[in-house]
């Protein structure tokens, strides 16, 4: 049942390499790729969540599962995420590793309780005798025209929970990477995939034509096992001018408005924000002396509010400017006016103004 | 104005909330012979892999065994040994006595806080006596005859009561929340009905791997209006998991009567029938009753004729916990006036009659369950009592949030242990 202590960052190298032949995946076939490598591995591995089972889940992730690895492995669930997470919460105490599917983000909230009083908090209730070992998947972020109930971004929820990590990928190697670590984690997991990447990296250019992850270094994923350690950021860029802090959707974006305006930008995938690759921040920081964080959730108590703290705290002396805080308005998502609520290029670029303006 | 009928509001009754009122409080005078009673022995007893639909009489009905003459009645008698009987009656008085010396503690300052099951104690002891040791039981707060009866150690469930140096759950979890997976016993929540799904779930991991262990959980009657009670019974019909539920009617939610969960309309038994599962209805006070619902359902189950619902009909003989005063909201008599009397007492008198058992020897029991609990408290006693100062290192508060200590815990653990070298510069050892 306890898994290995972490690899290092070599290990995790050699591993990769190990990982046999690479292929063009989109993040639904890395995600898809992720699950049937840790099936195959780990007889204690279960997937349940609706729709998952014979039809292989809304968005594809789960294609093929059922069919290969049976129906106790992979199945169908009633539409109640309370019992979703709360039979995962049961199947962990038996000594599974249960990776439920919430079917959107949005549908996430009546399986709270059993998220924040009892997945989060087993390890510690029992000193350890029982723990938690899920993750849970769920597809979350706009742009797709989902409206209000199919649009959300509620990581900062999860991540204000002691006993919860919360992780975010931005392209396919990562996808799979990060979630066979979270699946192997023996602590419980929310694996937040934006939707809106799934299929190809998005500009934030909403009326150019959407792009597929065709020709991408980053859709190159190996076919077989291989992690991506939590808590370490990526760094997508070097640069001098500022720091980007971002995660999911809003890497690419930042990553397009920072070219288009020709900005030596150093952009940080985050990629897992409990537990913070502090140091990384920290590091960028100093060099550049300018932060902007750009998310897609709500501002108000974002995650961005956490970022901002703790590069207040920690970095005040080599900030040569206000931090900019780039997010999503505290409106519900508005169907109709889903590009305005987007914290899309004019918003990224006006605050980046700002910021090299100082 | 929207299309519908051509009435008119002013024509039609005026609407009328009903809030549920319970039939005495304090100062009343009690009666409870309208109480529908069924003679002992008459319960049909389906077999074990029957259709659920046959059990559905049964869920307003009410399995007894035990009769006024002392003596077990009728197909639902357990014919139990006098050696397992006499077992039973030791455990659930030397839960008497762990529960009274545990309250008077939480008197005399040694802990915050305590809860007894005085009058319930058949529902948990004789129903752990129908499981095997190796099924996982999934606790609510007033189970500790479940742990007695597998046979935890008192010291350690004192430890626990305590928050002290010894408690295995390092002094993290409100008095009474106990844990042990060496006996098969979930962790308990002060989250109401949390452990009901988590059963369902871990009945299917268990079925899932063709293993043969079985799930069983027990909850409140006022909790089961949870949505997490409804997630798990549909969980476990639709998986037709091996499970059981045991909802415990004690009549009481703190202050609230079983109306405010529905008592007013149907059984809590029956709600199994709308989930098309095995339900029974069972005399919470009747030992060989318990014992036999529970090891019928634990037969089925592990045979793969599914989950059942168990309600145990009993009375809440006490206060909810140390926090509560039932003087405030219900009538004093109701406790003399239980028409199922007490499970102690009349497991006792059934020993007596089948002259396996004395009233003398009865006596000398109870001296000696309250000796051994005094004993375990002074063993508990010497790693310390609540807020006494004998509490796990600083340390240990951060310790199990997660498998590894992240950096930002390791920030907060330094400061809370510089906090403590401030305040007690002599003593920076913990």
């Amino acid at each position: 049942m306890t898994m290995a202590k972490d690899p290092t960052i070599d290990e995790f190298a050699s591993m990769v390499a190990e990982a046999g032949p690479s292929r063009e995946m989109n993040m639904i076939e890395a995600i898809n790729s992720a699950l049937d490598v840790m099936l195959g591995r780990d007889d204690d591995v279960i997937l349940l969540g609706e729709d998952i089972g014979y039809f292989g889940g809304v968005f594809r992730c789960t294609a093929g599962l059922q069919e290969k690895y049976g129906k106790t492995r992979v199945f169908d669930t009633p539409i109640s995420e309370c019992g979703i997470i709360g039979v995962a919460v049961g199947m962990g105490a038996y000594g599974l590793r249960p990776v439920p599917e919430i079917q959107f983000a949005d549908y996430i909230y009546p399986g709270l309780d059993q998220l924040i009083s009892e997945a989060a908090r087993l390890r510690y209730r029992s000193a350890a005798e029982f723990i938690a070992p899920m993750t849970v998947r769920s597809p979350f972020g706009g742009g797709i025209f989902g409206g209000q109930t199919h649009s959300q971004s509620p990581e900062a929820i999860f991540t204000h929970v002691s006993g919860l990590k919360t992780v975010i990928p931005a392209t396919p190697y990562d996808a799979k990477g990060l979630l066979i670590s979270c699946i192997e984690d023996n602590d419980p997991v929310i694996f937040f995939e934006p939707k809106r990447i799934y299929n190809g990296p998005f500009s934030g250019y909403y009326d150019k034509p959407a792009k597929t992850w065709k020709g991408y270094a980053e859709a190159q994923v190996p076919e077989g096992y291989y992690k991506i350690p939590l808590g370490k950021a990526r760094k997508v860029s070097e640069g001098e001018a500022l720091t980007v802090l971002a995660y999911g959707t809003m890497v690419h974006v930042a990553e397009e408005v920072c070219r288009q305006k020709g900005v030596d930008a150093e952009i940080l995938d985050l990629r897992t924000l409990v537990p913070l690759d502090i140091e990384a921040i920290e590091a960028s920081i100093e060099k550049t002396g300018k932060c902007m964080i750009v998310h897609e959730a709500t501002r108000t108590s974002g995650f961005g509010a956490e970022l901002s703290a703790l590069v207040q705290e920690r970095c005040f002396y080599h900030l040569e400017a206000p931090i900019e805080r780039v997010t999503g308005f505290d409106t519900p998502y508005p169907h109709s006016l889903e590009w305005a609520y987007f914290p899309g290029p004019v918003r990224i670029g006006e605050a980046i103004d700002k910021l090299l303006s100082e | 104005m929207a299309k519908g009928t051509d009435e008119t509001g002013s024509n039609r009754p005026k609407l009328a909330l009903h809030v549920p009122e319970p039939r005495y409080r304090p100062g009343d005078t009690v009666d409870f012979s309208d109480l529908n009673i069924p003679e002992p022995g008459k319960q049909p007893r389906p077999d074990e892999t029957a259709p659920a639909k046959d059990t559905y009489p049964l869920c307003d009905d009410l399995i007894r065994v035990l009769g006024d003459d002392h003596q077990a009645h009728g197909p639902w008698d357990p014919r139990l040994s006098p050696e397992t009987l006499r077992q039973m009656l030791r455990e659930m008085a030397l839960v008497r006595a762990f529960d009274n010396r545990m309250y008077r503690a939480q008197r005399q300052g040694k802990t915050s806080f305590y809860m007894k099951c005085t009058g319930e104690e058949a529902t948990s002891v004789c129903a752990t006596h129908a499981l095997a040791g190796d099924d996982m039981i999934f606790p609510s707060y007033r189970q500790q005859g479940c742990l007695i009866a597998r046979g935890y150690e008192l010291t350690e469930m004192i430890n626990q009561i305590y928050s002290n140096k010894a408690d295995k759950l390092k002094g993290r979890q409100l008095p009474i929340m106990y844990c042990s997976k060496r006996l098969n016993f979930f962790s308990i929540s002060g989250n109401l009905a949390t452990q009901l799904p988590q059963a369902t779930g871990f009945a299917m991991a268990s079925a899932s791997k063709g293993d043969s262990r079985i799930a069983a959980t027990w909850v409140g009657e006022g909790s089961t209006a949870e949505g997490d009670f409804h997630s798990a019974l549909t969980f476990a019909t639709v998986y037709n998991a091996p499970v059981i539920f045991n909802v415990i009617n004690n009549q009481w939610a703190i202050s609230s009567f079983s109306g405010f969960a529905g008592a007013e309309r149907a059984t809590f038994a029956a709600r199994a029938i709308g989930y098309g599962i095995a339900g029974l209805r069972v005399d919470g006070n009747d030992p060989l009753a318990v014992y036999a619902a529970e090891r019928w359902a634990a037969d089925r189950a592990r045979s793969n004729a599914g989950p059942t619902l168990i309600e145990h009909f009993t009375y809440r003989a006490e206060g909810h916990s140390t926090s509560d005063d039932p003087s405030a909201y219900r009538s004093a008599e109701e406790r003399e006036e239980w028409p199922l009397g007490d499970p102690v007492t009349r497991l006792k008198r059934h020993l007596v009659a089948l002259g396996e058992w004395s009233k003398e020897q009865h006596e000398a029991m109870d001296d000696e369950l309250d000796a051994m609990v005094r004993a375990a408290m002074k063993e508990a006693e010497k790693n310390g009592i609540l807020g006494h100062g004998l509490h796990h290192p600083f340390g240990t508060m951060f310790e199990d949030v997660f498998e590894e200590l992240p950096w930002h815990l390791k920030e907060q653990s330094e400061q809370a242990i510089r906090e403590r070298q401030i305040k007690w510069p002599e003593d920076p050892a913990e």
